[in-house]
């Protein structure tokens, strides 16, 4: 047995998924939060629109490249030996399935449930009353046909560009007073309107789709042809927008030199309505020279986006989730606190979005205005807006401080908004440093110097989700206050390596990637492995975003060979197979999709008795391990390490928002299965609230308890 | 409590360490900023720092500036080695780097660069005692040079510099159009002559059981739990594994392995092949890497001068040794220099508020003292000037070019007839205050060598007292001292010269 162990080649793809198709299980998994009866009717609508948003990215960023590789002859195969037609074709085949499911969610579980609840949603402009449907029209006359371009085509005129991702109606049209010769006439449902045309009702809400009200108006605006038929259609052009390299870059740095040859512009998808005229369907076919198997037909309205818009609509607060709770205040660090007592008192780990985010913005504001801090340095990736660090870090630039912003501005959120408010950083005084060559950085790392009595202290805010107030109420991150010597000297070294300064001699706590923290991750691994071959138990718990870097697995799938119990906690793409027999079979994989986006990296390594816990801003992907900086920091004070603790273990008893990996690839939601119905985000919430009372009612005491026990 | 920067400009690197000092706390690192910058191989090769450098190296000087101030230093100290050293045009580099950045550069000389880079050693207490109570020795390995210093007992004996640093070599290897393969016994060989010729020379049969190595590629593997080097000291037989181990590997590899940059792989190659020849050549057990710098040593120079600290080794007492070690290799009579020494330090002594000198000239007089004489070793007649070009081409650790340049001329004037500022400032770098300390050191020289004349050490046990305008020295009746009362006006005559004292000889009734 031992034997057969030791020829097994972890390596063989057939124990890998593809990257792509574990990316649409676990879109999936989002649809079956939209399919969930338990969820709140309109939460279940908001869910179903992130599973089509997220479908319109993966179309533009990943199907995209691969179609990239397979027209640049790439032939290379991925981790599960797939070449890039071979996935395409796949990919292709589970997203029909995906998008089928989608409409059968809307039409069977979503639409009965909303009209039961008051809102109807009139399908087809056919079906509007007489009063509603002179309503529409003149909604139309008023506030649509102004904005609209219509375009008809003829042997004179070129077809016209359709944009991408653009919702729009196809016409065949007939001259008035021609010879009967069909022509193609299209109208591009205007993106400045609402999609939601709300018609004036007796009881409830009526709504009727924007394209229905134009399609129902359609010859007024080809008056001089007959409307034959009309349709709404939509496509997705490959890199019609800016190629959004974050998501794809593992795959065009692989074909950089081809991407040349890119078809730019090519289009990759095509919505159309079911039972959409055939002649109209040719013509735009051909027209846009796109394949069959890229043509989706939907039986219902195109771009389930506007279900989020939906989700807004007033009234209907009763059919959405309040069981979850606005972010708590963290007991240690009250609001008019002064943090960097508390963090002289003792670590402090964080837990967003049960815990408010406040007091990492309190930490910049405070040290901005604090006449003992000598520098802020900090890396920036993915700011909001109006961030209110921005500001703070402004501020003490004006104050005198030394403030170092690395900002990223190769981040996808759009890029133009960062360059603003990094000039203005830069003009309030700050050091910018905007990004690193070949590198993106992907830390999240915070250092404020403070010169005190006893000389300077360095205070270091670590995080495993970026600066942003507004993704830090709906990601669930870990964030850890420590003014700890050893961090506070490595953290000004990341800092002086992101300056371009030469790396230090030693990291004292720290791992960064790209140049040890794969090395690291593979030794923890390895370890834990040697532990079990020594015959002592040996556990991993890894909690992350993605999986997919082949190293790691193999690692994975070694270690778990030898005996190490392996529990991973990935909300998306996991390309681990797990449970099969000799290789995985001590690994389960469990994904977690629920009211707030899984976003925390925490890792647990039993180490013979003496575990280990660490966060990270990295996912076990290529790309975080290999061409980013990031950081993995240890989490050492024993109470901390039981938050940790807590939150994994809270993780893997969840039965409401968890699916377990199944050997066949698929994923189940775990169940009851005779146990306690028990949610961990919501259970978080709960006792985010205990937490902050128990503080809140420690201060507000009349009566001093004298503490008996004194360790 | 003092912030302060210590910058070392050196051959290949620029490095900043902050620290804070403090008589509580010691010395403690805040910050330590490296910027990699190769002046080594300009300099070595064309005797001139490029322009292109010296602007990379005032870009970076700036950004540092920067930094000071963001750590409200109180004082910063910015020493250039080798590379700096050896540029022809150091004074209008220097001066360049002044204007554009505001941070002025000391060029260290090469012993009291190795001094501070002793000092940094030393500085680190309890370890480093214990290493040097049994026979140690410190390689200290540099881009341009190494310097290798022996021990015996807990005093530093001597020390010698080798132009063997790993930059020079990589220089030389590259020279050579070789095969990969190759480039280790080639490597050997250019280092097996000269280490041989130390071995003969200063080594003898010492026996060297630990080195210290101080350098920047080695040091940055040794202790970091790779590549088998586990912990800051290891058996030196485990240097010859590793070498084994990175030797097959490729440079990509060994980086990767080793965690640091590519371009740094060749010079640790070339910096382990070193220092493993020489643990060969002195048949050393275990060799000890406790990763100082230079940054180290001036902080602690800094902290000492300031006050902030205490001493924790006698470094004082190390130049000394070295001084008696080059007295004895050119035959001096330690007894000789010994009488000299006593009866120089107490005219110095009695003299201090006309002299008006202070700790560090007694210690430029002491040396003078054991090292009066090293010349007859060549010639007893030119003796001055044989003394003067042996000082002069011997090191003394711990001592400046200047301060070696003033032992120099003391011991020379000692045996000849004084000459004045202008005939001796002639083609020395030396200025009005060193002349005047050399003037005043001579003085006190003759004197009490005009006391020893017989080498009986007759005055052994002499009292000085100044009293009024005389120097009044009194003697033991007992002896007979008229050869030295009859030879003792002229030297009298110099020392009223410089000092308005006369100094009496005197006989106690």
């Amino acid at each position: 047995m031992v034997e057969k162990r030791d020829e097994t080649d972890f390596s063989n793809v057939e124990y890998y998924t593809n990257r792509e198709l574990s990316w649409l299980l676990f879109d999936r998994r989002v649809l079956g939060e939209a399919r969930d009866k338990a969820n709140p009717l309109f939460e279940r609508l908001k869910f179903l629109s992130i599973t089509a948003s997220n479908l319109d990215e993966f179309f533009m960023v990943r199907v995209a490249s691969l179609k990239d590789m397979v027209s640049a002859g790439y032939k290379k195969k991925d981790i599960a030996g797939m070449t890039a037609s071979e996935q395409l074709a796949k990919v292709n085949e589970e997203t029909h399935a995906l998008v089928e499911q989608q409409y059968a969610v809307y039409n069977r579980s979503l639409l009965p449930h909303l009209l039961e609840n008051g809102l109807h949603i009139i399908r087809h402009h056919e079906d509007l009353g007489k009063e509603e449907a002179a309503y529409v029209d003149r909604y139309f006359a008023d506030n649509i046909y102004p904005v609209l371009t219509p375009m008809a085509v003829d042997s004179s005129r070129p077809f016209p560009l359709i944009r991408n991702k653009s919702l729009n109606l196809g016409a065949l049209v007939k001259k008035k007073n021609g010879g009967g010769e069909l022509e193609f006439a299209t109208v591009q449902v205007p993106s400045v309107l609402s999609r939601l045309v709300t018609i004036p009702a007796e009881e409830g809400t009526k709504i009727i789709l924007l394209e229905e009200v134009i399609e129902r108006n359609m010859h007024k605006l080809f008056l001089n042809y007959d409307i034959v038929c009309s349709y709404p259609f939509r496509i997705m052009r490959n890199a019609d927008l800016p190629i959004e390299e974050d998501e794809a870059e593992d795959l065009l740095q692989e074909i950089e030199k081809q991407l040349k040859k890119r078809q730019w512009g090519q289009v990759i998808r095509l919505e159309v309505e079911e039972g959409i005229d055939d002649r109209l369907l040719k013509l735009i076919r051909d027209e846009l020279a796109i394949e069959q198997g890229d043509i989706y037909s939907i039986s219902g309205p195109l771009d389930l986006t506007f279900l989020m818009k939906m989700y807004g609509l007033d009234g209907f607060d009763h059919l959405k989730e309040h069981g979850y709770l606005k972010p708590q205040p963290v007991p240690e660090l009250a609001e008019e606190t002064d943090v960097f007592a508390k963090i002289r008192e003792g670590d402090i780990l964080m837990h967003h979005p049960y815990q408010t985010f406040e007091p990492v913005v309190n930490f910049i504001r405070q040290a901005a205005k604090d006449p003992d801090v000598l520098a802020i340095k900090q890396t920036l990736y993915r700011v909001s807006g109006n961030s209110p660090i921005v500001a703070a870090l402004e501020q003490a630039a004006d104050n005198g401080k030394q403030v170092s912003v690395l900002v990223e501005l190769k981040a996808r959120f759009d890029e133009e908004n960062n360059i603003v408010w990094a000039k203005k950083l830069e003009k309030a005084g700050c050091h910018v440093i905007y990004g690193l060559v070949g590198l993106k950085t992907h830390s999240k790392i915070t250092l404020v110097v403070r010169r005190e009595e006893n000389g300077i202290r360095r205070y270091v805010h670590l995080g495993t989700g970026n600066y942003n107030d507004s993704t830090a109420k709906l990601y669930t991150d870990i964030g850890l206050f420590t003014c700890s010597e050893a961090i506070g000297e490595d953290a000004t070294a990341v800092f002086n390596m992101l300056s371009g300064y030469s790396e230090p001699r030693n990291w004292n706590k720290l791992s960064l990637a790209p140049l040890w923290l794969k090395d690291r991750f593979l030794h923890l691994i390895d370890r834990e492995k040697a532990y079990a071959g020594q015959g002592r138990t040996a556990h991993i718990i890894a909690k992350m975003n993605s999986l997919c870097d082949k190293d790691i697995i193999e690692a994975l799938y070694t270690a778990s060979a030898a005996g190490v119990k392996i529990d991973l906690i990935i909300r998306g793409i996991c390309c681990l197979k797990a449970g099969i027999p000799g290789v995985s079979e001590n690994i389960t994989v469990r994904s977690i999709v629920g009211n707030y986006l899984e976003h925390a990296r925490i890792f647990y390594f039993e180490n013979d008795g003496k575990p280990e816990y660490y966060c990270a801003s990295a996912d076990w992907m290529p790309r975080n391990l290999e061409r980013r900086v990031e950081i993995l920091f240890p989490v050492e004070k024993p109470q901390l390490q039981e938050k940790l603790h807590h939150i994994l273990d809270c993780q893997m008893r969840d039965t409401v928002k968890a699916s377990i990996l199944q050997p066949d690839g698929s994923y189940k939601k775990t169940g009851k299965r005779g146990r306690e119905e028990y949610n961990a985000q919501l259970h978080f919430c709960l006792e985010a609230r205990e937490a902050a009372r128990a503080e809140k009612n420690t201060g507000n005491k009349r009566i001093f308890i004298p503490e008996m026990h004194h360790e | 409590m003092k912030t302060f920067a210590a910058i070392d400009v050196g051959s290949y690197e620029l490095g900043m360490k902050i620290f804070e000092i403090s008589s509580k706390n010691g010395i403690r690192e805040i910050d330590h900023i490296r910027h990699r910058i190769d002046l080594g191989s300009d300099t070595f090769a064309t005797g001139k720092i490029s322009n292109e450098r010296v602007d990379e190296l005032c870009r970076v000087l700036r950004e540092y500036g920067e930094i000071m101030k963001g750590y409200q230093v109180d004082d910063y100290k910015a020493y250039g080695t080798s590379a700096v050293r050896e540029t022809e045009n150091t004074m209008i580099v220097l001066d360049q780097i002044k204007q554009r950045t505001g941070i002025a550069i000391e060029v260290l000389s090469n012993s009291e660069q190795r001094f501070l880079d002793y000092k940094s050693i030393a500085s680190g207490g309890d370890a480093f005692n214990k290493i040097i109570e049994k026979g140690t020795a410190i390689v200290d390995i540099g881009g341009g040079s190494i310097q290798i210093s022996l021990f015996d007992k807990d005093t530093l004996v001597t020390t010698q510099n080798m132009r063997l640093g790993v930059l020079r070599l990589q220089d030389q290897l590259g020279r050579l159009n070789i095969r990969p393969e190759q480039s280790e016994s080639m490597l050997d060989e250019l280092v097996s002559s000269q280490l041989s010729v130390f071995k003969k020379l200063y080594l003898k049969d010492r026996v060297i059981e630990n080195i210290i190595v101080v350098d920047d590629y080695i040091s940055a593997v040794v202790g970091r739990n790779v590549a088998g080097l586990e912990h800051t000291s290891v058996e030196s037989a485990a240097m010859d594994k590793f070498l084994e181990r990175i030797r097959v590997k490729s440079v990509q590899d060994v980086a990767h392995i080793l965690g640091m940059p590519e371009e740094n792989v060749p010079l640790l190659f070339i910096s382990g092949v070193l220092l493993n020849r020489i643990a060969k050549v002195m048949d050393a057990k275990l060799i000890w890497a406790p990763g100082v710098s230079l940054c180290d040593g001036i902080a602690y120079e800094y902290g000492e001068k300031n006050k902030l600290i205490r001493e924790r080794h006698d470094f004082e007492q190390d130049i000394i040794a070295c001084a008696r070690n080059i007295s004895k290799r050119y035959m001096g009579s330690r007894r000789r220099s010994e009488t000299l020494e006593q009866i120089a330090l107490t005219i110095y002594d009695s003299m201090k508020k006309v002299h008006g000198l202070g700790k560090r000239e007694r210690l430029l007089l002491r040396i003078a003292t054991l090292l009066h004489d090293c010349g007859k070793y060549i010639s007893l007649v030119n003796l001055g000037e044989c003394s003067y070009n042996i000082i002069m081409s011997t090191e003394i650790i711990g001592l400046s070019h200047v301060e070696r340049e003033i032992v120099a001329n003391v011991v020379k004037y000692n045996h000849i007839d004084f000459e004045y500022y202008e005939a001796m400032g002639r083609d020395s770098s030396l200025d009005r205050r060193d002349y005047l300390t050399i003037a005043k050191l001579t003085a006190i020289l003759k004197i009490a060598n005009g006391l020893d004349r017989s080498h009986k050490q007759k005055f052994k046990n002499v009292r000085t007292t100044l009293k009024d305008e005389q120097l009044i020295i009194t003697v033991d009746a007992s002896l007979d001292i008229t050869l030295e009362k009859g030879l003792f006006s002229k030297r009298a005559d110099f020392f009223e010269e410089v000092y308005s004292v006369r100094p009496v000889i005197r006989q106690k009734s």
